[in-house]
């Protein structure tokens, strides 16, 4: 049932131009950084040669394009979240989802997965074209790896994020002003702490996605993001449920 | 403030319960497969609201085969018992009983408001109710909700139609959410085109439908999957004469494999369409019973009679059984009778006798409102409310 309610989704997406077009501009804003980020590295390759221990082409120019992904992720999923369920509540299609033999927990789980179905498509779109240099010299794959897990993470938690969002309102637009503002918040709540070990840095996202663009994948920051996901899904489900009780 | 109106509703609903329970059998039974009665307590828990609350009651050992089911004619297919939700402070459904058995229509009649659609709601899982309990085909909606929606189809009010899909896209949707097998929704699909006459229009987006395809997919949506209640809120409305004229002949044809409940605001449909009915008024049921017995119910106390050549209007009252006569217009009079003993034979005969000049004469049928008027009255002045048992 999940994956019908996935499908479903998925293919209204691509059944409105946004998806569409999402995909291109996203693909379009990391093609020039990948790029930027290349020229600079032929630029200053001869220089860097002189470090004993220099950095290498895939940490100048392919690591900072999973960055700018992550960023572009936050200000475009609540584009594509929030008419998962705003909009159907909106037009009162709710209710063939719920007078179906599915329980709430099915519908947030499908809506969920089709719309990380298509951040997921677009974050493979920017891991093959960092891979595209591998033709013409070696890369780090464990470095391109880690970035796209942790971008990969980043876009699980913004789904997720948006998702709840649209399930409190029948008003899409709201759902997208909510959604940014969390993400946002979410992103950058850590960056004025100047102990590392304080509590904002926790909650932030940026502090977690940190270690994966560095390379790491720590199961902490791993933990961090599935739980803080589940969470999110967990609030949606109880929201839904909820419309049969006070409505 | 607050806090006693919690406690005011808390102790109501605990004195609906005990009602339930005091009942017996009423309040939860299920007629095995040899036909003998199996007792099953009234819930133990609470209104039921939500997973939570479900999860809390404890569990009852009903296991009942669809198969057994399926073959003891006499289950009914929905029993609901002392439904109640209230929004806010304002009930909008009160105690309200309603049984279906196998193969029957049931119209669900009321003015706006009344509350029809709350309670389509509530026994179709779209509405949790405060108070009561809904069984669909003996399986408990609260307690298994996934389990007894599959038995069931429902257009609500507003067709739930993706404006962005074919008709089959969205039927194929429909179908594979009620779980038709992956191999069966192809004919499945095209059986409940066919049986609603989409067929024509089966590539083309809903968006560009006209209301009355809309309505059909709708009730295709609400089919494709064969359940065994059909539940239609109000399928007729805004639809052109012809158009309901089809959708009426549809239920009367859904009838024969399936139990379907519709509601209304229009008294005639009813008549048409159904085999039983039930009115609501401002939450409650105030009428329960066949079509036969609403007809005599409605049986005027009226005539409306034109004349050609009217005598005087003391004259017409003088004919046996007329309690009244008023002019409505030159040659046409309304004459009340006692209801039920209509002066139209003794009046036709006396226009021949003495040459009126008949043109016209019509038994004045009494309105839907006028029917409330007399059940709420009725139920103010005499007895307790009928309760429905087929």
């Amino acid at each position: 049932m999940i994956g019908v309610i996935a499908r479903k989704e998925l293919a209204a997406m691509f059944h409105t131009p946004l998806a569409w077009l999402l995909l291109a501009v996203l693909q379009a804003i990391c093609g020039y950084v990948f790029l930027v980020g290349l020229d600079g590295y032929l630029e200053k390759a001869p220089m860097l040669a002189q470090y004993p221990d220099p950095p290498g082409l895939t940490e100048v120019a392919a690591a900072p394009v999973f960055g700018t992904a992550a960023f572009l992720l936050l200000l475009a999923t609540p584009l594509m979240s929030m008419r998962l369920i705003a909009e159907e509540r909106r037009n009162q299609t709710l209710a063939l989802l719920v007078s179906s033999p599915v329980s709430a927990s099915h519908i947030v789980l499908g809506k969920f997965l089709g719309l990380f179905g298509l951040l997921a498509l677009a974050v493979g779109l920017f891991t093959l074209m960092t891979l595209s240099l591998s033709a013409f010299t070696p890369l780090d794959y464990g470095l391109i790896a880690a970035n796209a897990a942790g971008t990969l993470l980043v876009a699980a938690l913004c789904a997720a994020v948006g998702l709840y969002c649209s399930s409190l309102t029948a008003q899409p637009v709201v759902a997208a002003v909510s959604t940014l503002a969390a993400l946002i918040l979410f992103w950058v709540v850590g960056l004025g702490a100047s102990d590392p070990s304080s509590w904002t840095r926790w909650i932030s996202m940026l502090g977690h996605y940190q270690s994966f663009a560095n390379g790491l994948v720590n199961t902490a920051d791993l933990l961090w993001f599935a739980l803080a996901t589940a969470l999110f899904l967990g609030l949606a489900v109880r929201r839904l449920d909820r419309d049969r009780i006070y409505s | 403030m607050v806090a006693g109106d919690g406690t005011r509703a808390l102790l109501a609903r605990l004195g609906r319960r005990r009602r339930c329970a005091l009942r017996g059998p009423r309040a939860g039974g299920v007629l095995g497969p040899a036909g003998q009665f199996r007792y099953i307590p009234a819930r133990s828990q609470g209104g039921a609201r939500g997973p939570a609350a479900a999860q809390a009651a404890p569990r009852r050992p009903i296991h009942i085969d669809d198969d057994t089911c399926v073959n003891d004619a006499l289950a009914p297919i929905l029993a609901a018992s002392n439904l109640s939700r209230h929004y806010g402070a304002r009930h909008a459904v009160r105690d309200v009983s309603l049984t279906v058995a196998r193969g029957e229509v049931l119209g669900l009649l009321g003015p706006n408001g009344a509350g029809k659609t709350t309670t389509l709601q509530m026994i179709t899982g779209n509405l949790a109710p405060d108070a009561g309990e809904v069984r669909i085909r003996g399986i408990d909606l609260l307690d298994n909700p996934v389990g007894a929606k599959r038995h069931v189809g429902y257009l609500p009010e507003t067709p739930p139609l993706y404006r962005d899909q074919t008709v089959r896209e969205y039927l194929r949707l429909a179908a594979r959410l009620r779980r038709v097998s992956k191999a069966k929704v192809a004919a499945a699909v095209d059986r409940a085109m066919e049986r609603t006459g989409v067929g024509d229009v089966a590539g083309r987006l809903i968006g560009t439908l006209s209301k009355g395809y809309q309505q059909r997919v709708g009730i295709a949506q609400a089919i494709v999957h064969e359940p065994d209640l059909v539940v239609l809120d109000e399928p007729t409305v805004g639809l052109d004469p012809n158009q309901i004229r089809d959708i009426r002949a549809l239920v009367r044809e859904l009838a024969g494999s399936h139990s379907v409940i519709l509601s209304t605001h229009i008294l005639p449909e009813v008549e048409t369409v159904c085999d039983r009915v039930q009115i609501l008024h401002d939450g409650r049921v105030v009428y329960a019973d066949t079509i036969a017995a609403l007809r005599n119910q409605r049986g005027g106390q009226a005539l409306t009679v034109t004349l050609l050549r009217p005598p005087d209007g003391e004259i017409l009252r003088a004919v046996p059984g007329v309690r009244s006569a008023e002019l409505l217009a030159p040659g046409r009079f309304r004459l009340v009778h006692e209801p039920g003993a209509s002066p139209a034979e003794a009046l036709a005969r006396r226009c021949v006798v003495d040459d009126w000049g008949l043109v016209a004469l019509v038994p004045e049928e009494t309105t839907l409102e006028e029917v409330f008027v007399q059940l709420t009255q009725r139920d103010e002045a005499e007895a307790p409310v009928a309760e429905t048992q087929p």
